[in-house]
């Protein structure tokens, strides 16, 4: 589903190197956990995939479903099936969470040749989704992002994944701001929507995510490389020893 | 139709057409500086004073304010002064230079010269640098106000003052007090230049001592903050005068530098402190802070423009007001973002509170944008103080003036902590207190 | 290159050109003379068989304008206005005064359907009373071509026809109150406007009632050359309650025109008026070119206690705008509003605002403003709100938020702002900025376009005003405001 070719990157403004070199395939139904201390290009590869024009892809290539990713906007890839999970979502004031989500699904409808959804019917996914994830009638009606908690934040992140059904689902530190509650809701979420048709990016400093959605493969990355692919197993050994011996190896 | 029509000259008008026929000739400067003073008083001839249906001077009618002109202040006799710098100070015993005006003159035998030179700062006298070739270079006008009435009459006038350069990367040990004194009654009119070069750091203390009975004090500071340099000017504005008190400043701020500055007024019946900032670097940040107190029937006028002509600078602008009696207040900032400013990052606050029935506040904050990527944002209140607070602090057993000179200071504090320099601040206080119980 | 910036090109290539009621109706129509003299006066007072006391007033008010300089204050500029080069009365022939539905030209009639005006009176079918209804009185150039709903309105006392035959039916009250919000010599405009104004329309609600359906006008200037000159005068007894709405459009066409209305607005006792306007005149070309000179005079009196004006206004026309509806807060009580959203696109220039002048105890107001500029426009907020010595614990809040859309716009806020008393307490805020990024690539990686994005984030900025819209308003002035900027979306 995704291939990623000795990806390198750097911030467009003073053309910092961020990724240097990154080979990594998902395919459909797995589920891959990507691991690294701060600053190694976690959130970097993230934007990236989503196409955040802050960055520039020196070299290397990225392909969705074999199409070449790095030639579609964002909004593109998004009608195509990417979908990422915003390390800290962005306030919309005025914009009602509903109005969003209902503006956000028919647009991907639209790039898709689809009908727009009738409004009972969007009502009903929308209600839905939300008692899942424990997101009131209230929170939707609410400016979206704005003012809510961190856990809200991430709840209404993953209620809007599971309403646009991507294909790839990238969750950035996804975790981070959540406590063991919200963290449980959230990865049920996530879990409730994982499939054989659906592939999963998981992007986090901690294992502990990881024992709520489960891995199938875990990779370590190190200044902007990935320096080390294994099961689950992996996360639980950076546990307890730690990153520094990777960094080291990158080094 | 601009058929300009004559207009009737005041009485005030009159005596400084006279007083300008009567001191030009012993006024410095070469040729093309006369040339100058007589265009300033011409402008003057044919606007008036500055009044009311000037949109700058809306709120503040000096033309009405001026009944008549007082001569321009003799000379000064130096033991007078010396008696004066003795018997009277602004800031207790903090550890500073001085240079001292007396009488709108440059006093060097009084002033730290020896102590400034060695550690890296000129000091001429600015009577004598206008009668050189680039004397008229010295008298330029900012861009934001090119014909404001009150630096037409400092130019028209001007008697003296000094040139300041701090050489680059000087750092001044000791804040440095300019203070001008008044031995005798008569208008002032100085103006300083003050030059800060690259890197170099200057802490300044704008004072004034004596009285000028009905003359008007009228003083333009030109700051030109060189790259990555620092200014902190602390404006103090006080004491009961039945005077006008004018004050501007004209800044220009390089890259990557610093300008703070401070302006409190507490007790003039007519103060009026406008200043004209402008980056011409970027990366540079400015902080401008205002405090006014007035009571009885004065007014007190924080007026502000800050050009934003590069991009990439921050300005905060946070000034606070307190009026009693039937005073006025009036606080009129723009920010202006040219369209290539992007990045600009402009915040405006102008705060009130009116401890009386009569008091009128006056709250004028624009912004004038021309760039799109900037953030730009202002804020005005004005209200009375809030009883319930009052209320608590009362029933804490404080009693009613303590409680209300207790928040008063609260209210103030905001914005004089926020502008620092706490060794100067910390005097301040005091200074409040005073005001709150004798005003 | 950011993602915004293609949007501004986009909206930049756009521009003003999306006008959708720039047609002409191709109407005979009589004109009077040009020129702004004494005999323009008489001959417009004469069309309208207006008694001599009104001749008077407006000849009086001829005099005084003629002593008038042009105010340059505002932040606009366009050439000087040749008086004596207008039309000040333009009228389809066939009109010969307020008629009956079934008399009006097919004609004009097929104008305002083409405008989405409905003219026709919804008959109550099988006792099931049609919501929403809206009365509408049709004002086309100098002329007010149809009122509907008169004789039903009248049922409940309340009066609703044009300003002229108000002058005819009912002078002591229009001599009561005409002027005595806006006086003959308040400004420039408004002086020129009590001399040569042509119609508008003229609202009496009696004591307690609450008038049973929305009012509204709408305004269309079709001739060339002729300048529009609406007065409009609404009066709420004690205890009474009227919506009206007002809309105005305009042909394309190369030259300026001129439309300087006066809209008085008295709320006696407990009464309440809200007075929601979307101005669509023609903003001018992408190159600047036409487009109206709206010089507007609006000002509501809270005379009574308890009474309460709320003006709302969507401004998406003009080439430039000068407009500020007020409110002066007399009564003890009264309640002042303003609620506004003011876009400009291509050279259009905005100036406008609002005054809030507290005089009454209590009274109190609120403002909120959002200005949108895009194109080469300039949008400037002016705004007065002062509390005089009487007003003892008067309240003000105002919010006035500028966005950017592009770096050849202006955006510029200008409050004054004065308390003479010191239990008035005022909260001004005001912000400028542009879409940001981050707010942008949120919503494209959800998949919506730019346009959607653009057109998404600016509804969301403008929705505090837009709630203030009667609904059949607020749809409209969505879209309205879609097509300002956009052009593609809505």
């Amino acid at each position: 589903m995704l291939e990623i070719k000795n990806l390198h990157a750097r911030i467009a403004e003073d053309e910092t190197e961020i990724l240097r070199g990154i080979d990594l395939t998902v395919n459909p139904g797995e589920t891959h956990a990507i691991m690294g201390p701060n600053g190694s290009g976690k959130s970097t590869l993230s934007y990236i995939l989503a196409g955040k024009d802050d960055y520039e892809v020196t070299e290397g290539e990225i392909l969705f479903n074999g199409e070449n990713m790095l030639e579609m906007e964002p909004d593109e890839r998004a009608a195509a099936g990417m979908f990422l999970a915003f390390q800290y979502p962005i306030e919309i004031p005025g914009v009602a969470t509903m109005e969003f989500l209902k503006t956000a699904m028919n647009a991907q409808r639209k790039a898709r040749g689809e009908d727009p959804l009738s409004i009972p019917d969007f009502m009903k996914r929308v209600k839905a989704a939300a008692a899942h994830l424990n997101v009131s009638m209230d929170m939707l009606k609410r400016p979206l992002n704005v003012g809510f908690s961190g856990g809200e934040k991430k709840r209404a992140e993953i209620l809007q994944m599971s309403l646009l059904e991507p294909k790839l689902c990238v969750l950035d530190e996804t975790d981070s701001g959540l406590d063991i509650d919200a963290l449980r809701i959230v990865s049920e979420g996530v879990n409730k929507l994982r499939s054989p048709e659906r592939a999963m990016v998981v992007i986090t400093h901690y294992q502990r995510l990881l024992d709520h959605i489960v891995p199938d493969v875990v990779h370590v990355l190190s200044k902007g490389r990935i320096v080390k692919t294994g099961d689950k197993d992996l996360a639980l050994e950076l546990e307890k020893n730690g990153y520094a011996d990777y960094v080291d190896t990158a080094a | 139709m601009n058929v300009s029509i004559p207009i009737n000259h005041t009485k005030a008008e009159s005596d400084l057409f006279d007083r300008f026929d009567n001191v030009k000739g012993a006024l410095p400067g070469s040729v093309a500086v006369a040339a100058m003073r007589e265009a300033a008083i011409d402008q003057i001839r044919e606007k008036g004073l500055p009044h009311r249906r000037v949109e700058e001077y809306k709120y503040s009618d000096l033309r009405a304010f001026l009944k008549s002109a007082a001569p321009m202040a003799a000379a000064a006799e130096a033991d007078a002064v010396k008696a004066l710098l003795d018997a009277e100070n602004s800031y207790g015993d903090l550890d500073r230079y001085r240079i001292v005006i007396a009488n709108g003159r440059y006093v060097a035998e009084l002033s730290d010269v020896n102590a400034l030179t060695a550690e890296g700062v000129l000091i001429a006298d600015i009577s004598e640098a206008l009668t050189g070739d680039n004397g008229a270079q010295l008298l330029a006008s900012p861009k934001s106000g090119p014909n404001d009435g009150i630096i037409a009459l400092n130019t028209a006038f001007l008697q003296g003052g000094v040139v300041i350069t701090v050489k680059e990367g000087v750092e001044i040990s000791k804040p440095v007090e300019l203070v001008q004194v008044a031995t005798s009654a008569g208008a002032q009119v100085t103006r300083n230049n003050v030059s800060i070069g690259k890197g170099a750091k200057v802490r300044l203390l704008e004072t004034f001592l004596g009285e000028t009975g009905e003359g008007e004090l009228n003083t333009v500071f030109d700051y030109s903050v060189a790259d990555t340099a620092f200014l902190a000017t602390t404006r103090l504005i006080a004491g009961k005068t039945d005077a006008a008190r004018l004050y501007t400043s004209i800044a220009t701020i390089g890259a990557e530098a610093e300008l703070k500055s401070l302006g409190f007024i507490a007790g003039p019946k007519f103060a009026r402190n406008q200043q004209f900032v402008e980056f011409t670097g970027e990366n540079s940040e400015a902080k401008i802070y205002g405090v006014s107190m007035a009571g009885g029937d004065d007014l007190a006028d924080q007026t502000l423009v800050v050009d934003h002509a590069v991009p990439h600078c921050n300005s905060r602008e946070f000034f606070k007001t307190v009026l009693d009696g039937r005073s006025k207040g009036v606080y009129q900032g723009r920010i202006n973002v040219a369209q290539h400013a992007q990045k600009t990052d402009g915040e405006m606050m102008t705060q009130a509170l009116l401890l009386s029935e009569e008091a009128e506040m006056a709250n004028k904050p624009e912004l004038e944008i021309f760039a799109d990527d900037v953030i730009c944002a202002h804020g005005a209140t004005s209200g009375q103080i809030d009883e319930d607070l009052l209320f608590y602090l009362r029933a804490r057993g404080i009693p009613e003036d303590e409680a209300k000179t207790l928040l008063v200071l609260a209210f103030l504090s905001e914005a004089i902590e926020e502008y620092g320099e706490e060794d100067v601040t910390d005097r301040l206080e005091q200074r409040v207190r005073d005001w709150l119980a004798g005003h | 290159m950011p993602a915004v910036q293609e949007t501004i090109d986009q909206v930049k290539a756009i521009d003003v050109d999306q006008y959708k009621y720039g047609f002409v109706t191709d109407i005979e129509s009589e004109k009077g003379a040009k020129g702004l003299s004494e005999e323009t006066v008489r001959f417009l007072s004469a069309k309208k068989n207006e008694p001599e006391w009104m001749t008077e007033w407006r000849l009086d008010a001829l005099r005084r304008f003629k002593q008038m300089d042009e105010p340059s204050w505002a932040r606009v500029s366009y050439p000087k206005i040749d008086f004596d080069d207008l039309y000040y009365w333009a009228a389809p022939k066939s009109v010969e005064g307020p008629k009956s539905l079934d008399e009006v030209d097919p004609e004009l009639l097929a104008t305002y359907e083409k405008l989405g005006i409905p003219l026709a009176e919804q008959e109550i079918l099988a006792g099931v009373e049609p919501k929403n209804r809206v009365a509408v009185d049709a004002v086309f150039d100098s002329v007010s071509v149809v009122t509907t709903f008169k004789e039903e309105l009248k049922k409940a006392g309340v009066i609703f026809c044009s300003i002229s035959e108000a002058v005819r039916e009912y002078p002591d009250l229009v001599k009561k109150y005409l002027g005595s919000v806006v006086p003959v010599t308040d400004n420039y405009y408004a002086t020129l406007n009590s001399a040569v104004f042509s119609d508008g329309s003229f609202v009496y609600i009696p004591e307690g009632v609450r008038c049973p359906m929305e009012l509204s006008t709408y305004f269309r200037i079709n001739e060339q050359n002729t300048g529009q000159f609406e007065r409009t005068l609404i009066i709420a007894e004690k205890g009474s309650y009227v919506s009206y709405l007002e809309g105005c459009t305009a042909p394309q066409r190369d030259e300026n025109q001129l439309h300087a209305a006066v809209v008085e607005l008295v709320a006696l006792d407990d009464a309440e008026i809200k007075y929601s306007t979307v101005q669509n005149w023609f903003p001018g070309d992408k190159d600047g070119k036409g487009g109206i000179y709206n010089f507007v005079t609006k000002r509501g009196d809270c005379r009574g206690k308890n009474s309460k004006i709320s003006w709302t206004q969507v401004e998406t026309g003009s080439a430039i705008t000068w407009k500020y509806p007020s409110c002066i807060l007399r009564g003890e009580n009264s309640r002042g509003e303003f609620y506004s959203i003011a876009v400009s696109n291509g050279y259009q220039q905005v100036d406008s605002g609002t005054k809030m002048i507290h005089l009454g105890k209590n009274s109190s107001s609120r403002i909120i403003s959002k200005g949108i500029s895009a194109g080469r426009s300039q949008n400037t907020y002016r705004g007065l709100v002062s509390a005089h010595r009487k007003a003892s614990h008067a309240r003000n809040f105002t919010q006035c938020d500028s966005l950017l859309i592009g770096q050849d716009c202006g955006a510029h806020t200008v409050p004054y702002i004065e308390s003479k008393n010191a239990s008035a307490q005022f909260e001004h805020e005001a912000t400028t900025s542009k879409i940001s990024d981050d707010q942008m690539f949120y919503c494209l990686q959800r998949g919506l376009s730019e346009e959607e994005a653009v057109a998404l984030i600016v509804n969301g900025f403008v929705k505090d005003v837009i709630q203030q819209l009667p609904m059949e308003f607020a749809v409209e002035a969505q879209k309205l405001i879609s097509i300002s900027l956009e052009g593609s979306v809505g």
